[in-house]
């Protein structure tokens, strides 16, 4: 059986009294896709950012192998751990967002090694070398020099992805990354997430593609009122949901 | 009368030559616009070209006077240094408003509603009489030896008190500038840095501030312009900046307007000059952000 990658346990997450997620448990193990569905306001961003710890979670423990991701424990106590340590494993995941979120000062290039060379201290020569692999890799070698506002979106997306790859990230989060595409260009992005996931890449996706869902992952989990309803196969989730509130969200998507 | 009603009026018959060049007629407003105009420069122009009391080889004679120049550079620096201070200051409390501590960023507020809501000129004057509030100023360790004493007045020169008084002042204007430079820089690039491993400072220095950047510039251009002329203010504490240099000048000679066309003539170049660098700085920070 593969290893366990990544266990969150009994997450909690409350916004201004309203609680967002109410106690969820998730493994995650080396090489599974794995796909968040659910209506919007079920939590399921919200649980991807807490991975990283861009939403601390109130309560629960995110474990990325057997490090506790965002606190360490000081006399029984959870105690935030400094910008300094929270960036250095910020950086064993890989995130993409809905908004792109580009650097539009970079250009596609710059995106990419960026953050090798700043963050782990890469040798710049070398990060330039990889990173035009890399956006080769999500065929956008001739757009390397290109600035961001001059992409289509599905090419900035594209570039969001190497440069989330650059790091060699122990898991890829996925935050919805074709809903604020035009819909001719979200093939092309699913295209390169399949193409990850046939490589064995570890991957949590948020998404709203049922068709990708059903393709790619290996397991569907389905979150509504900040808990996990239901999960399994794709086909058994999708195909043959046992709960009522799953199969209502099915028909809906559909 | 026909049953049928034709649909479109007939075509009308093609001009003999379709390369004619269509002209607008002059409507009579531009006649009497432009004359209004052009009758006030020529009496303006005569006026000073002419007029006795506007001697022209006056201001030749006294344009790269050493006491002009002299006043030019202490403008300059009072510009440079009360700028620096004023940026400076500006960027530290923009981030205390900014800061989640209610109190610092009330302090910050406060200091801002305070300068901008007061005049420059009465700060000006207000430093330079500090030793009638302050009469001396003195560091030292509570029930412990004093470490420094010195009089307010041999302190405070009146020139340390103009580039106080400018600094505070410019400080709050600039810490409206710097952040709205921060606010403009979309959340979600924060975000991204910080998921690709930044820390705090690092999001800050490759991520925000360069993009802040583009936003700041082209009014900290405008403030620094601001400040060369507001130096001028400095001139009632008898600082020897360039106005107050013309002023000492004209109250001996009595040439009151050709040296103040001095002061004025080296104020335009300088503020011509800045124009300049300021559109090359706009330029080299819009990176990315060029359409086309």
């Amino acid at each position: 059986m593969a290893e366990t990658v990544l266990s969150l346990r009994d997450i909690h997450k409350s916004f201004g009294g309203q609680e967002v997620l109410r106690g969820i448990d998730l493994d995650v193990t080396e090489g599974e896709v794995v796909c968040l569905l659910g209506p919007s306001g079920s939590g399921k961003s919200t649980l991807l950012r807490t991975i990283n710890h861009l939403e601390p979670p109130d309560g629960g423990a995110v474990f990325l192998r057997d490090e506790l991701i965002g606190y360490r424990e000081a006399n029984g106590k959870l105690v935030e751990l400094t910008d300094r340590v929270l960036a250095r494993q910020r950086a064993k995941f890989g995130m993409v967002f809905q908004g792109f979120n580009l650097f539009p000062h970079l250009s596609a290039l710059e995106n990419v090694v960026e953050a090798p060379v700043l963050v782990k201290r890469e040798d710049p020569e070398q990060a330039r070398a990889r990173a035009r692999e890399l956006l080769a890799s999500v065929g956008l070698a001739d757009r390397a020099d290109a600035y961001p506002r001059h992409l289509s979106g599905g090419q900035q997306q594209r570039v969001a992805i190497a440069r989330a790859l650059a790091m060699s990230p122990a898991v890829l989060l996925f935050d919805e990354p074709t809903s604020a595409l035009d819909p001719e260009l979200v093939g092309e992005v699913l295209e390169v997430m399949r193409r990850l996931a046939a490589r064995g890449m570890t991957m949590l996706v948020v998404t709203h593609e049922i068709g990708f869902a059903k393709d790619v992952a290996d397991r569907v989990v389905f979150l509504d009122g900040g808990v996990v309803v239901e999960q399994g196969t794709a086909a058994e989730v999708l195909a043959n949901p046992r709960r009522r509130r799953t199969r209502e969200f099915l028909t809906h998507v559909r | 009368m026909s049953t049928e009603t034709p649909l479109a009026p007939p075509r009308p018959s093609r001009p003999a030559d379709t390369r004619k060049r269509v002209k607008a007629p002059l409507h009579p407003g531009w006649w009497i616009g432009s004359a209004i105009v052009g009758l006030t420069l020529l009496n303006i122009g005569n006026v000073v070209v002419r007029s006795p009391n506007l001697d022209w080889s006056v201001v030749g004679e006294y344009f790269l006077s050493t006491d002009v120049l002299l006043g030019l550079l202490r403008t300059v620096e009072l510009t440079a240094i009360a700028m620096a201070l004023g940026i400076a200051g500006g960027m530290l409390l923009a981030v205390m408003q900014l800061s989640p501590v209610p109190v610092v960023s009330w302090a910050a507020k406060s200091y801002v509603w305070f300068v901008r809501g007061t005049p420059l000129l009465v700060h000006i004057l207000f430093w330079y009489n500090l030793a009638a509030l302050v009469p001396a100023v003195a560091i030292e360790i509570p029930f412990g030896p004093t470490l420094f004493e010195a009089n307010t007045n041999d302190l405070i020169t009146p020139l340390l008190a103009a580039v106080i008084a400018l600094s505070l002042n410019e400080a709050a204007y600039m810490a409206e500038v710097v952040r709205g430079g921060l606010l403009s820089v979309d959340p979600g690039q924060r975000e991204a840095a910080k998921a690709l491993g930044m820390t705090h400072r690092q999001t800050l220095r490759r991520v925000v501030v360069p993009q802040a950047l583009r936003v700041v510039i082209p009014p900290t251009g405008n403030q620094v312009i601001s400040m060369l002329k507001a130096s001028a203010l400095v001139s009632v504490t008898s600082t020897p900046e360039l106005l107050y240099s013309v002023q000492v000048i004209y109250n001996n000679n009595f040439k009151t307007i050709p040296l103040l066309v001095v002061a004025s003539a080296w104020y335009l170049v300088v503020t011509s000059l800045l124009y300049v660098v300021q559109h090359y700085l706009e330029r080299r920070y819009s990176r990315g952000d060029r359409r086309g």
